[in-house]
């Protein structure tokens, strides 16, 4: 597949690769995709004070999975709750110029984010529950 | 010797063309460029003759007289020939067609279109290796059964279909038996006798020779009706101006393949088995796709567990390989090789092809260890799979998210 110069670099040289405590009631994390699909991504996001304070991805999958992943990390960090929801799959689309049969990428990396949002969101009732 | 980069490890996609194939069409390039069918001038019969001379340097190699191979466009024209011209033929005997999950898109897409206009089609299910057994066939096969289509040697895999047995079997009801020998012919002996086989395609540029060139071996005494109407060329087979450089180019690679073939599949051999064995030593979790010993000398197909084919062969950034996975295809399915054979989906879009040929090296074999191991072990610490597996979570009772 021919790729752009900007996937390219993501795919050799992903940004944010890692694994945050799961455990953690700031930490939201986010798994989608299936392995029989050939991709699944894992995105956790740390929340703090409203905001984006830090994002690790793991993701199998092709190029431009692993791209949109790394992509998406860079975006979401320093960004308020709202803004992180609002990002879509046609903006990681567009900005790595993904071919049309990659846009599928795309759509698993803001599902990523919604998955982990939510994540967040179940710890956090659960901690002012039994608070 | 420095290496050639990107390393070329997949010859069962196509080869790079001999420089001595490349010598012997020239002429007919150029110079003698005259229709083979010109039956009234010395241009036209110099070019028939060197027609004629290929024709006989393929039957040579197969075992076959020289008036039972037609040339073709290559090994899709003659699947498509061999089957559709087959089917067409032999209509008052029946319309039953068996072929294999296994098989080329070029026979599969054939049987398609043929049940399409009513034939019926019985897909045999291979065995976890790939292979159809000759009892399988004898239980599939009745009366009206025109067609047996089987190839010889899976382009994906590797595996060898036994042949010779099917072929007892196939004649024993009465019906007939194609081959799609495209990735044997010119890696391992074929005989179309000993093979006991009606029908056999070829391609040019899987042995060395040029593209868009190759040829039907049709047992005489055989029907086949054309599907290509025109001048009435090749015994009214197949119509059309022949392509005469590349006919002659496919009969150089026949020559040379058959003088050369047995020492090269030694040596070939034991650099895929070198390929192999490095691999397997140095990653875990490394599965063999394909028959272990029955299989073509030059072909290994491995699954990496928890990496996926497209993004492995990005990282190993200087080997050509490629891979059964999805993301490879416009259709976005795996290998509907590895499928049919039971791999489960992780595992197949998790599967790459190496195919080494001719111009492979020692050097090569080594370097491409390398990137394999180093890409395979990066990939999986990027892995979320390998990190739930590693962790004791089976993959298997997760709940994924389809998408």
């Amino acid at each position: 597949m021919q790729y752009s110069e900007k996937v390219v670099d993501l795919f050799t040289n992903p940004r944010h690769v890692g694994t945050m405590d799961e455990d953690d009631p700031n930490v939201g994390t986010g798994v989608v995709g299936s392995p029989a699909c050939g991709d699944v991504m894992k995105l956790q996001l740390r929340i703090e004070d409203g905001r984006i304070a830090d994002a690790k991805f793991k993701t199998f999958g092709c190029g431009a999975a692993i791209a949109s992943a790394s992509y998406i990390t860079e975006l979401v960090i320093g960004k308020s709750i709202e803004q992180a929801e609002a990002i879509s799959n046609r903006e990681v689309a567009a900005d790595l110029q993904l071919p049309p049969v990659k846009v599928h990428c795309s759509v698993l990396a803001e599902d990523g984010i919604r998955g982990a949002l939510e994540d967040w969101r179940k710890k956090q009732a659960a901690a002012s529950a039994s608070a | 010797m420095s290496l050639h980069l990107p390393i070329y490890l997949d010859y069962n996609a196509t080869t790079p063309m001999d420089r001595r194939v490349l010598e012997a069409m020239m002429l007919y390039l150029t110079d003698e460029f005259g229709n083979a069918a010109s039956n009234n001038h010395e241009y036209g019969y110099r070019a028939k003759a060197a027609v004629e001379k290929a024709r006989q340097q393929v039957a040579a190699l197969i075992g076959a007289e020289p008036k039972e191979i037609i040339f073709t466009s290559g090994a899709t024209e003659s699947d498509n020939l061999a089957i559709k011209g087959v089917a067409e033929a032999r209509g008052e005997r029946g319309e039953h067609l068996i072929t294999c999950g296994t098989e080329h898109s070029a026979v599969l897409d054939t049987c398609k279109h043929l049940q399409k206009h009513g034939r019926e089609v019985t897909y045999l299910q291979p065995d976890q290796f790939g292979r159809v057994v000759a009892r399988q066939v004898a239980e599939a096969l009745t009366d009206r059964t025109v067609l047996v289509t089987l190839m010889l040697a899976n382009n994906e895999v590797g595996t060898l279909n036994p042949i010779c047995e099917i072929a007892a079997a196939v004649k024993d009801r009465g019906a007939l038996l194609h081959s799609d020998a495209t990735q044997a012919v010119g890696k391992m002996p074929v005989n179309v006798n000993e093979l006991g086989v009606d029908l056999l395609s070829i391609s040019a540029h899987k042995l060395y020779g040029p593209k868009g060139v190759g040829a039907m071996y049709v047992r005489r005494g055989v029907r086949v009706l054309a599907q290509m109407h025109g001048g009435g060329h090749e015994r009214n087979m197949r119509s059309g101006t022949l392509n005469v450089p590349g006919i002659v180019g496919l009969g150089a690679a026949c020559e040379i393949a058959g003088r050369e073939m047995a020492e090269e599949a030694k040596r070939v051999s034991a650099l895929r088995d070198r390929l192999e064995r490095g691999i397997l030593a140095r990653l875990d979790e490394v599965t063999l796709n394909g028959h272990p010993t029955e299989r073509l000398a030059n072909t290994s197909n491995l699954s990496f567990a928890y990496v996926e084919g497209e993004g492995l062969m990005m990282r190993m950034k200087d080997v050509a390989v490629s891979s059964g996975s999805a993301c490879t295809s416009a259709s976005l399915k795996p290998s509907h090789v590895l499928s049919a054979m039971g791999v489960p989906d992780e595992l197949n879009h998790a599967s790459l092809r190496f195919s080494l040929g001719r111009f492979s090296t020692e050097e090569e074999v080594d370097y491409t260890i390398e990137q394999v191991v180093r890409a395979a072990r990066e990939l999986r610490e990027l892995s979320p799979l390998y990190e739930m597996a590693r962790g004791g979570i089976d993959l298997n009772k997760v709940h994924w998210t389809e998408h």
